[in-house]
């Protein structure tokens, strides 16, 4: 007994040829099916190269095109000249000319004479697997197409709109339940036999011949009739990208295959030499007798998938640049962004560098230069301090910042006196942290000592941006963990929004702050909101503040006590 | 609108080839080998100037990726290049004292060419200092990534410009002919590009690495595209716009994903931060012959003289082309 290897062959006859004389010196019959289209001169000088093998047949020829039914027939007719010409073969494996077997022959032969009952095809039904390309699942067996999916799209998607707008339905003959899976499959000859020698087969052949891709549906279904016993999975690894075409397998997978244990494996470069070389000559490895294990590739593979269709969020390059709402994260890591806290606490940065262990940069935006931490010119990924390289594209400048110090969290503050160009990027950023203390722009004004009318002209100015810059915070786009307090609110109770800011931020000990921000002196602070009232400048932003004191958390007449939070 | 869009990228794509027509008659062959291209090469084109000492190293590289044909434009050099590729026995040369900036910087006579001799072909068009690396570069040829690619149905594949650089100043070591020029240009940006769309052609505008840092901090309108597409399947519609900026037709620009993936993409290193720079760019700046002006030489050649390093603390030193994709520079896409 032994197994019967029909070879379906459409290019690359050399490597064919190779494989075909493997196959047969391991004693295994072959049927070779050679494309139609290929032309008379090149299939005459592959039969003769192959004519001094025993046991070889070429079989009546068909034109085959991807999803049509040519495969199917073309496997039909080998199949069919398999068991009429070779009595003594019980498995038949169906095999492309670009498949290569992996382990020794004798070793399949030796694994498939000890399940001689089982045929090997993947088959499950398409409600249950998502593995369709362009949603033709249940319908590729209730439509018709008549019209090649490659050559002849046009037509293809307008049949099919047109048989859904009038809701047309094929009748599925005989009740069989369409089943789909992988073409490469290895079955008895009992069941083979049982499904070419099937009275009603003329109805399925009629029926399958207008379903789309039959290759991946006769057998698999029809062998749901027959069958003593099922393995649904195929013996050959053969993977397949999010377009439905198979991955191809190179030199530099020789270790990977080698592993896999896989019996064949589909489909291989022609020029691979090293693989061919490698499993075609060097046999002899003692029998290993293991189950294959495709495990590993199919986790390169589905990360290649995964790859070219989510990408690397975050990531702006030369071959992903999505299109606004597409970017599956705007940024690849979670950052914060201070506004006014470094105006109101003398050694904020400092101390949120120490108290977080995160990267804390002060005014990034700032109109005369990128203020990166430690005061550096250029930081991670040579990204300069320019102020005119960031404005030119301060999205990049952010998502480029973010992206190059991936595993490690940036800080940075924010405020009116910033370009203002990227608080859309921020707002709408769920990576963002943004908190607020309105206001807090006027606490370095109250400290100047410029000229009072200059003073009052630049707080009109940046208390107009900074409400700009809230309504973009609040506005139903903003998608930033976002807290904002004004600066009244903010000096009353400090510790509690410091704590939960923090605790967001992740890392430290449980135990609370132990060392805090040192807060500006306000003692007149109301005084100076009243003069800039007086100015008629209202500003409101920093919530209300007594005229007679300094700030309501800070009582004028002694400095500030040290608080702990839990 | 857009019909009449379309009908207007199809003009500039006719005159494109007029003007390649125009511009071919400069062009005298030297040595003419296109009778030994076979169906299914790959096909390298480029324009040089005085490369000589680059050359040797140049053939060598892509000939290890799998170039089988080289058709190369001499423009007018003085020494010796044009006599050593016209011994190449996989070089067609052809030689031109004709203006580089009047043929477009080169890409007239190019597409000239292309057209005539790359229908059907996976093309390259590079220039004498860019070196082409591509995912699995190490282990797989030219051929397995294009063959790919025509299973993938993608007729074209982008590959960004990355300026290397030594560390120190430029011309500190001097290049040997034949030395691969990335033992001393080992350096590069690793993360300071931008990227903007071209609404008209639709490709990406890339800027940044070195040049925008070092010459054009306050002036980074005017930093260098380094948005390239340098493999095409060629076909004799084809024409290129804008040095391998971009392509007519529009579709062949597309060489990035929208929708959030990535699709598999390139790097040419750009090994131009030589010792030889310097004295290129007093020359160029003298010839007036490229782009704007020659604004970019004129940058180059103030910096230079007062401070000629690239290098800084946080530039990346090359390994290999894994590096540049964990770094986000290039991408594997679904290659795998």
């Amino acid at each position: 007994m032994s197994v019967g290897i029909i070879m379906l062959v459409h290019t690359a006859f050399g490597r064919a040829e190779q494989v075909a004389r493997h196959w047969s010196a391991a004693g295994c019959p072959l049927v070779i099916h050679a494309d139609k289209n290929v032309p008379a001169k090149t299939y005459d000088a592959f039969v003769r190269a192959l004519s001094d093998l025993p046991d070889i047949r070429f079989c009546e020829r068909h034109r085959c095109e991807w999803g049509t039914w040519g495969l199917v027939a073309a496997t039909q007719s080998a199949a069919q000249m398999m068991l009429d010409e070779f009595p003594q073969v019980r498995h038949v494996y169906l095999a492309s000319g670009s498949c290569l077997p992996l382990r020794p022959v004798q070793e399949l032969i030796d694994y498939l004479a000890a399940r001689p009952q089982t045929d090997f095809i993947e088959s499950a039904t398409t409600a249950e697997v998502p593995w369709t390309i362009g949603g033709l699942d249940q319908e590729r067996f209730t439509l018709r197409f008549p019209f090649s999916w490659r050559k002849q799209r046009f037509l293809f998607d307008k049949y099919v709109q047109l048989q859904r707008a009038v809701g047309f339905k094929r009748r599925i003959p005989n009740g069989i339940v369409p089943h789909m899976g992988s073409q490469w499959w290895c079955l008895t000859r009992a069941t083979l036999s049982a499904i070419l020698e099937d009275p009603d087969r003329e109805v399925y052949d009629r029926y399958f011949r207008r379903v789309w891709i039959p290759d991946e549906s006769y057998f698999q279904t029809l062998v749901r009739l027959y069958s003593q016993q099922i393995e649904s999975r195929s013996l050959t690894l053969s993977k397949f990208d999010y377009q439905g075409k198979p991955h191809i397998f190179y030199d530099d997978h020789l270790q990977l295959l080698r592993r896999s244990d896989c019996f064949v494996a589909r489909k291989i470069w022609p020029f691979a030499d090293r693989l061919y070389r490698a499993f075609l000559t060097e046999q002899g490895e003692a029998m290993k007798r293991t189950e294959p294990n495709p495990g590993k590739i199919d986790r390169i593979f589905a990360k290649a998938v995964e790859r070219r269709t989510r990408g690397r969020p975050g990531l702006y390059m030369q071959s992903r640049f999505p299109v606004e709402g597409r970017e599956n994260g705007l940024t690849s890591a979670q950052y914060s962004v201070f506004e006014g806290f470094s105006e109101l606490f003398e050694n904020f940065e400092d101390w949120l560098a120490r108290t977080t262990e995160t990267r804390v940069h002060g005014h990034l935006f700032a109109p005369e230069r990128a203020e990166f931490a430690g005061g550096q010119p250029v930081i991670n990924g040579a990204l300069s301090d320019s102020a005119a390289l960031r404005d030119y594209n301060p999205r990049a400048f952010l998502a480029n910042l973010i992206w190059n110090t991936r595993g490690e969290r940036q800080c940075f503050q924010f405020g009116p006196r910033d370009n203002q160009a990227i608080e859309w990027d921020i707002a709408k950023d769920p990576n963002a942290q943004i908190s607020v203390i309105t206001g807090a722009w006027a606490v370095p004004l109250f400290k100047s000592t410029k000229d009072f009318i200059e003073i009052r002209r630049e707080a009109a100015r940046l208390q107009q941006i900074e409400s700009q810059h809230l309504n973009v915070l609040r506005s139903q786009w903003a998608k930033a963990r976002i807290r904002i307090w004004s600066l009244a609110d903010f000096t009353e109770a400090p510790m509690e929004p410091l704590q939960t800011i923090i605790d967001e931020i992740g890392h430290q000990e449980r135990r609370g702050l132990a060392q805090v921000p040192r807060m500006v002196d306000l003692t007149g602070f109301g005084q100076f909101l009243q003069a800039l009232k007086n100015q008629g400048m209202h500003p409101y932003l920093m919530g209300d503040f007594p005229v007679s004191t300094g700030g309501i958390g800070q009582p004028s007449t002694a400095p500030p006590k040290p608080y702990l939070v839990r | 609108m857009k019909l009449a869009q379309s009908y207007r990228m199809r003009l500039r794509r006719k005159r494109a080839q007029v003007r390649a027509f125009r511009k071919h008659f400069a062009l005298r062959p030297v040595a003419d080998r296109t009778r030994r291209i076979r169906p299914g090469e790959i096909l390298l084109f480029s324009t040089f100037r005085d490369e000589y000492i680059r050359l040797p190293y140049f053939l060598k590289y892509y000939r290890e990726l799998g170039v089988s044909h080289f058709l190369m434009v001499d423009n007018d050099s003085s020494d010796g290049g044009r006599g050593f590729l016209a011994e190449q026995e996989d070089v067609s040369l052809w030689t031109t004292k004709a203006s580089y900036k009047g043929a477009r910087f080169g890409v007239d006579w190019l597409n000239w060419l292309q057209r005539k001799y790359a229908h059907g072909h996976w093309t390259l068009v590079v220039d004498p200092d860019e070196l082409f690396v591509y995912p699995f570069c190490d282990t797989r040829s030219i051929r397995a990534l294009t063959d790919w690619l025509d299973v993938s149905q993608v007729r074209s594949f982008g590959a960004m410009l990355l300026d290397m650089y030594p560390k120190g100043r430029i011309d500190a070591v001097p290049y040997q002919m034949g030395q691969d020029p990335l033992e001393i240009a080992a350096w590069f940006d690793p993360g300071n590009y931008t990227i903007e769309k071209n609404h008209l052609y639709g490709n990406l505008w890339i800027q940044g690495g070195p040049r925008a840092r070092v010459f054009f901090p306050d002036n980074p309108r005017r930093a260098p595209a380094l948005n390239k597409i340098p493999l095409v399947k060629w076909n004799k519609r084809y024409t290129y716009v804008s040095s391998t900026h971009a392509l007519l037709p529009r579709g062949l620009n597309l060489t990035y994903d929208e929708w959030g993936g990535e699709k598999a993409s390139g790097v040419l290193l750009h090994a131009k931060f030589l010792d030889t720079f310097t004295r290129k760019a007093e020359e160029e700046l003298q010839r007036r012959q490229h782009y704007a002006g020659s604004v970019e030489y004129r940058a180059y050649a103030e910096n230079l003289r007062n401070e000629p390093e690239l290098w800084c603390k946080w530039s990346e030193k090359y390994i290999n082309w894994r590096q540049l994709e964990i770094l986000g520079l290039m991408s594997k896409g679904n290659w795998a």
